[in-house]
């Protein structure tokens, strides 16, 4: 009969580091996924609700971009400024929700539609008020939410 | 069902926006946001495509209004545009606006006269 020999575990080789599965790009992926559905859904409630004749200026369209923008600014300049949201918060909200909310591809397509149809003019005042009421719409959103942030603190540290 | 179509197309159209900013953000250190230009543009031609082939089928709620809606961005691109502009690239920011609605407004085009002879 042979005896047990020593333990012999100092000798086994300590297992590899083996790499955590990737959970977190999972879960940003479907909160992007569901975030763009709830967006998107937003918009396509607006478009029954408020719907564009052929060849009219489409105003729910841009409604819908120029209100996207506006709440894209309070929410980045929330997120980045504020002490540590949650993680998902970012890509639900902001990639998600207003960006499936907002929309490019509509905007352009409609542009060519009127061009099209003979509505030059409209679709140019399209593209440019969209444009316009876009940039200026996330510059004061965000400019005014940096500076209610910083009020905040101020009065914070007084 | 139309709402189930729409929701469809924007739960694979906004993570696909996600993953192809990511994507084409790691493999350039430009300060241009080639990302979402290039789904913004991408899916203008999808779009315009669509809209060229089937003028009215719901195939359209599904890839139109749920997909590319989803897969393409106005708020990102304002605030990109915003962040290049007070980040001191402001011809960058222009051209940024520039280029997107141009550029954009090509591939539609083009997406419409490709679908309508499809």
């Amino acid at each position: 009969m042979t005896q047990p020999g020593p333990a012999t575990t100092a000798a086994v080789p300590p297992p590899p580091a083996r790499r955590r599965p990737d959970f977190g790009q999972g879960a940003v992926v479907c909160a992007v996924s569901l975030g763009g559905a709830v967006g998107a859904a937003a918009r396509y409630g607006a478009g029954l609700l408020w719907p564009t004749a052929g060849g009219a200026f489409p105003w729910t369209t841009l409604t819908v971009n120029v209100l996207g923008c506006a709440l894209i600014g309070v929410l980045l300049v929330t997120v980045t400024e504020l002490a540590s949201p949650h993680r998902l918060l970012r890509p639900f909200l902001g990639t998600g929700v207003l960006g499936g909310f907002t929309t490019f591809s509509t905007y352009a397509v409609d542009a060519v539609r009127l061009a099209e149809d003979g509505h030059a003019a409209t679709a140019l005042a399209y593209l440019a008020a969209t444009l316009a009421a876009a940039m200026a719409a996330v510059w004061l959103t965000a400019a005014l939410t940096r500076r209610l942030i910083a009020g905040r603190r101020r009065a914070r540290t007084r | 069902m139309n709402w189930l179509l729409v929701v469809a197309g924007a739960m694979a159209g906004a993570p696909l926006r996600y993953l192809t900013d990511r994507a084409v953000q790691s493999r350039h250190d430009s300060v241009f946001p080639w990302g979402t230009f290039a789904v913004n543009v991408a899916g203008c031609l999808i779009l315009g495509l669509l809209t060229g082939a089937l003028p009215d089928d719901r195939v359209r709620l599904l890839l139109g209004t749920g997909f590319c809606g989803a897969l393409t961005t106005y708020s990102t691109f304002s605030y990109e545009t915003l962040r290049l502009a007070q980040g001191g690239a402001r011809g960058y920011a222009l051209a940024n606006a520039a280029a997107s609605v141009v550029c954009g407004l090509g591939a539609a085009s083009a997406g419409v006269a490709l679908g309508r002879w499809l």
